[in-house]
């Protein structure tokens, strides 16, 4: 038998403005307040209850993306131990606990442009006011799919599906040609 | 230096001469000119031909509305712009325009025969001539006018440039950044807010531009401009955009915008796209778009030299640059004074100012300054005609009587001459947005009435007479704006203004001409699709009364120019000649865009392989690396077929199925729809979703399931596997992967809120691999662990999990080819290589990867359906040969109801049976029709279609399924496929044609 394959996420170049980040384990998590409850407990986390913010606590992160939606974001290396745990957890409160790690690719816009380059594509408003930092939504880039989270001033984490990162990247890049070098 | 520029003034930079080129000719401007300005320098009057007559063109006014002066721009032979308004392109070192609508050359234009034969092109012309024999329409007529007519010519080559997009939001946007737009801004951002101003110049200022001598805030106009623009730009909170064209204003104060940002460069950096469209949505909107001066109407005023008195203004004071010797002013309002004195101070001579209105109406503190300064005024005066050929030399006058008689008064000698019919507001964008017109009888235009959306107007466009009105109606609208945006309130800058009034009222139709007299020559209204009032008229006379009807008879306002000049004009002179007020006869409506926009700037981004997301397989750089054929299936893009060496499509096929049938072939499928149903209610939602009964099935097991529309036709299909008593694993097409999650998505929300379920997305998830054939399970053998591959632990429709390669692996027994068939889900990140491990431990199986086409075959020859190809959104379950995945026991199921109607249970319906032509070598084309009898007449009874037809090579024969009316009953008998040449004769079988018994599938 072959050795155990290599996790390898479509690889994403890094450059200035934009940095690859590394893979990591994902759930989309639905539910109830009890297993809201149930889940901040055993994850670390308190799930944010404002509309479209995100918390986190070490490297786990919660983001709330839909009334009873969120995504749950951990580094890779918690993937195995991590999806036991949770579903223990929970038990039998009514719930949606459904692994995505592999579902979307995660990469950092960033720096004095970061908002200029997204807002070529996307359609919300990302000024610092209406989207603060911890400020997360799904929303469009083009003709893709993407979550945003605002992580800093000038940071933004950008998830998209794996088929479709590509699309995104390269959409940026052309943005960014126009930047001063 | 050229004949016509002054030494001294306007808002050139005489330092920086720059030599462009027209029509083969060089010339000289400086930086600043637009192409107008400078070929009027050097006294150039001729800059085109007229779109029907082709008639000599020259400038008519000094921006965005004009209508005559239309020229194609070259950079090189990919980037040729034609229909340009040389009034708006700013001159560079080098630059190329050419005229258009003329052959050979603009002199000598053979077109202008159309004029000698104008009388036989009247209103309504080419739908009246053109219209038989119809087929001549497209074969003739239309290549011919639009090759006479059109205007400038597309480069046939890719556009090289890129054009890029954004998205913008702001507390107040206003839109022109004249005096009242300048006084918006500043207010708005007083109050705090984010604002977004933008004007269609490269320099802001609007009217103050050609302004000498205005003084704001004891400021003279240009400092105030520095002074103003300034203090905007170092205002963070504040984005100025010159060069951008507000050219379409949509729902909700989103308002589309045009950058320009390289035409003016001689040498674009590669950096920088050619355009950017803005898509700003704004809280509240302030239109501060100014006023158009309006043409007058009279015989022959469509000659090169006559111009509106504005424009002659505007080159003298922002150009430096004389538009004649001698001129002739004819007012319609007291803009013309103005334009009289400043023209009379820069060194031409004005013949006369001929006032068309009466003497009471001539009376204003213009035409006082214009008497005092010693300018010759005439009142009730009208213009009868005009001589010259490619430029005015004279006019001929006419006085009106107290009886409303008209007499010749005198002809005048001039090289130019100067009109003003009054000014219409650019309504245009507060029009778009729905907002109310009020005509303004005094005024003599229609003004902005009740706003629909959250946009105010300010300024010329609300007919303010003094630069003092304009700057306090554009402070209180910024303030008022951010107000409202925002809820800061700031107190509204109060401007001392002083700038010579000039009252810009006036009367909109045609200047009175002698009654019953044919008049010399055409009275144009709408110059660019030259239209007259005789053809105004005859429209009337041939009974057209709404203005809509008119407009579309005779073309008026229809060209590019959208009647800017035109419009007023028109409803003028229908009026007049209807006895009916303006606002009787009605008002066209106003659409997007303002001005012309480049397909460029609307395409963006979205071109070759940007124009669409392009989705790509796990396996992709393998099958690349392979030589393998890709096609495109929506956005992905699957392996067709891997070629050995030189092979056909046909080999290769053919090779890759019978490896499948013999040894053990891998596929790429992780394309297909995976959504992840979990909840206590699971069951329940995908019993009232799918046709099946889901109750029955075991966690560990999977069914085939289909989805249906309300109307009882097959939606979707895929395999749905029950994980957990409350988690499945629904398999979708590719296609269908999106619409299906949304249609369960909107049924979890809106009907069946009752259950506790939720759906996810996993499609991107799992990367998975078909291993179908004898030899699959011993592929699988030397790579799983934790899994039992027998066939009594892992049957057909079992599920398992285990690893491979030690990844987490989800194990499917399916077979989409009717051999012993497994689908390896990994999480997507292994793919690649779990994919690649697969195809190393199979080489001592023969494994053979094989593409969508094989996958094709193989499933044809089983008869398995594919929704979308066998079935087209008129098919039930029986119609397509499945109804045995009905749930006989279910209560209700989505479709259910739809499925019990008679028509849908009719035995004559559309049935999906098998083809077999009496000639094995014989393929059919698919979509080919199905008749009973051979040799029928057209036309011919058509009893069906083929849906799907491939060679088979197992089989070593051709096989087809098609839809035929009744068509199981019809099994053993022979039909026909007429196509040119020959009928084929096609004996009807049961759809599966090959292990009819499933002893393969089990194995």
């Amino acid at each position: 038998m072959p050795e155990t394959l290599q996790r390898r996420p479509p690889p994403v170049e890094g450059r200035g403005w934009l940095e690859p980040l590394p893979a990591a384990t994902r759930f989309s998590f639905r539910g109830g307040s009890g297993a809201i409850e149930a889940l901040s407990r055993a994850y670390g986390v308190p799930l944010p209850t404002a509309a479209c913010r995100a918390a986190s606590a070490g490297p786990r992160a919660a983001l709330r993306l839909g009334p009873d939606e969120y995504l749950l974001i951990a580094p890779a290396a918690e993937g195995a131990s991590l999806a036991p745990m949770l579903a223990t957890a929970l038990g039998s409160l009514p719930h949606s606990l459904v692994e995505v790690s592999h579902r979307q690719v995660a990469f950092a816009v960033q720096g004095p442009y970061a908002e200029w380059l997204l807002q070529s594509g996307c359609p919300l408003d990302l000024d610092l006011g209406p989207f603060p930092i911890g400020m997360c939504t799904r929303s469009l880039f083009h003709k893709a799919e993407i979550t945003l989270w605002r992580t800093g001033p000038t940071t933004f984490r950008v998830e998209a599906w794996r088929s479709f990162a590509g699309y995104v990247v390269e959409l940026l890049a052309d943005s960014a040609l126009e930047l001063p070098a | 230096m050229s004949r016509f520029r002054t030494t001294r003034g306007g808002r050139i930079d005489r330092s920086r001469p720059v030599r462009f080129r027209f029509d083969g000719r060089d010339y000289e401007g400086f930086a600043g000119d637009t192409l107008a300005a400078a070929l009027l320098a050097s006294g150039v009057h001729l800059l085109g031909r007229s779109f029907k007559y082709h008639r000599p063109r020259g400038i008519l006014a000094a921006g965005a509305e004009e209508p005559n002066a239309l020229v194609t721009v070259v950079r090189d032979a990919a980037r040729r712009t034609p229909n340009l308004r040389a009034t708006q392109i700013e001159v560079y070192e080098g630059l190329v325009a050419e005229s258009q609508n003329r052959w050979p050359s603009l002199a000598l234009d053979v077109g202008a025969v159309n004029g000698l034969f104008a009388a036989f092109l009247p209103a309504g012309f080419y739908n009246k001539t053109f219209m038989w024999p119809r087929s001549a329409w497209h074969a003739l007529y239309e290549p011919r006018i639009r090759a006479a007519a059109g205007l400038g010519v597309a480069p046939g080559l890719p556009d090289p440039d890129r054009y890029a997009q954004r998205y913008a939001h702001c507390d107040v946007l206003v839109v022109g950044a004249g005096p009242a737009g300048l006084a918006a801004a500043a207010g708005a951002a007083s109050a705090g807010a984010r604002v977004i101003l933008c004007d269609e110049q490269h320099e802001f200022g609007g009217s103050l531009l050609a302004e000498r001598g205005a003084t704001i805030d004891a400021m003279a106009a240009a400092d105030w401009i520095v002074a103003q623009h300034a203090a905007l730009a170092s205002n963070p909170r504040v984005t100025l955009l010159p060069r951008t064209t507000a050219f379409g204003y949509f729902p909700h104060n989103n308002v589309g915008l045009c950058e320009r940002i390289t035409d003016h460069l001689a040498r674009p950096p590669a950096a920088l796209p050619r355009e950017r469209l803005w898509q700003v949505r704004a809280r509240e909107v302030i239109f501060a778009t100014g006023a158009i001066e309006r043409p007058l109407v009279f015989p022959g005023n469509d000659r090169p030299g006559v111009m509106l008195a504005s424009a002659a203004r505007s080159y003298l004071n922002r150009y430096g640059v004389q538009v004649g010797s001698r001129a002739v002013v004819l007012a319609g309002s007291d803009a013309a004074y103005a334009a009289a004195l400043d023209l009379a101070a820069g060194g031409v001579a004005i013949a006369l100012i001929a006032d068309v209105r009466e003497p009471g109406r001539a009376q204003g503190p213009a035409a006082t300054a214009a008497r005092d300064a010693g300018l010759a005024v005439e009142t009730s005066m009208t213009a009868l005609g005009t001589s010259g050929r490619r430029r005015v030399s004279g006019v001929h006058l006419g006085r009106v009587g107290n009886d409303g008689s008209i007499r010749p008064a005198a002809s005048l000698r001039c090289d130019v001459l100067l009109m003003s019919g009054g000014y219409t507001p650019s309504v245009h964008l507060h029009s778009q947005s729905r907002g109310k017109l009020e005509f303004d009888a005094a005024f003599g235009a229609f003004v902005p009435g009740t706003a629909a959306e959250r946009t105010r107007c300010a300024g010329g466009v609300r007919a303010t007479h003094t630069l003092g009105a304009a700057l306090e109606d554009g402070a209180a609208a910024g303030v008022a704006a951010a107000l409202a945006a925002t809820g800061h309130a700031a107190a509204a800058h109060r401007y001392a203004a002083r700038l010579p009034e000039a009252r810009l009222e006036g009367t909109p139709g045609a200047l009175p001409q002698p009654a019953g007299a044919v008049p010399p020559a055409k009275a144009f209204v709408d110059f660019q699709n030259d239209v007259t009032t005789r053809d105004l008229a005859l429209a009337r006379r041939e009974g057209f009364e709404s203005i809509e009807h008119i407009k579309r008879y005779t073309t008026t306002g229809m060209a590019t120019d959208q009647g800017k000049t035109s419009g007023l004009n028109a409803l003028g002179f229908v009026a007049a000649e209807s006895e009916r007020r303006i606002p009787e006869v009605g008002l066209t409506t106003y659409r997007m865009p303002y001005t012309p926009v480049t397909f460029g700037s609307f395409a963006g981004v979205a071109r070759g392989e940007l124009f669409d997301p392009l989705r790509k397989t796990p396996s992709h750089d393998w099958v690349v690396a392979q030589g393998g054929v890709f096609e495109d299936v929506g956005q992905w893009k699957r392996t067709r077929y891997f070629p050995l060496g030189g092979e056909s499509l046909r080999a290769a096929v053919d090779r890759e199925c019978l490896a499948v049938r013999q040894h053990v072939g891998m596929f790429d499928a992780s394309t297909l729809g995976k959504i992840e149903v979990v909840g206590r209610d699971a069951a329940t939602f995908l019993n009232r979703l799918y046709v099946n009964n889901w109750s029955t099935l075991a966690p560990g097991r999977a069914r085939y399931g289909i989805l249906l529309r309300d109307d009882g036709f097959v939606y979707d299909d895929g395999v749905v596997a029950r994980l957990a008593e409350d988690r499945f694993h629904v398999t979708t097409t590719t296609g269908g992967a999106a619409r299906v999650f949304g249609m369960m998505e909107d049924y979890i929300q809106t009907e069946w809120t009752d259950l506790s379920v939720w759906i996810t997305s996993t499609t991107e998830q799992w990367a998975v691999i078909a291993l179908q054939g004898p030899r699959a399970r011993d592929v699988l053998a030397g790579l799983v662990s934790g899994v039992d591959l027998s066939p009594a632990a892992l049957p057909h429709m079992a599920v398992a999990h285990g690893r491979i390669c030690g990844v987490p692996m989800m194990l499917f027994r399916v077979s989409f080819s009717g051999e012993l068939g497994f689908e390896i889900n990994v999480p997507a990140d292994y793919g690649a290589e779990t994919w690649a491990a697969i195809h190393a431990a199979g080489q001592a199986h023969r494994i053979t990867p094989y593409g969508t086409e094989a996958m094709h075959v193989l499933r044809a020859e089983k008869g398995y359906i594919i929704v979308g190809q066998d079935t087209d959104g008129t098919m039930t379950p029986d119609d397509a040969g499945v109804a045995w995945a009905i749930g006989k026991a279910k209560s209700d199921f989505v479709g259910k109801r739809g499925l019990a109607r008679a028509a849908l249970r009719r035995p004559d319906r559309k049935q999906l049976v098998g083809l077999a032509t009496v000639d094995p070598g014989v393929v059919l084309e698919e979509g080919a029709q199905v008749v009973a009898t051979p040799g029928q007449a057209v036309p011919l009874q058509m009893i069906g279609h083929v849906t799907s037809s491939y060679h088979s090579p197992v089989l070593g024969r051709s096989i087809a399924l098609a839809a035929i009316v009744g068509g199981r009953a019809r099994t053993g008998q022979t039909l026909y496929v007429p196509m040119p040449g020959a009928d084929i004769p096609v004996q009807v079988t049961p759809p599966v044609f090959y292990d009819r018994d499933g002893a393969r599938l089990n194995a």
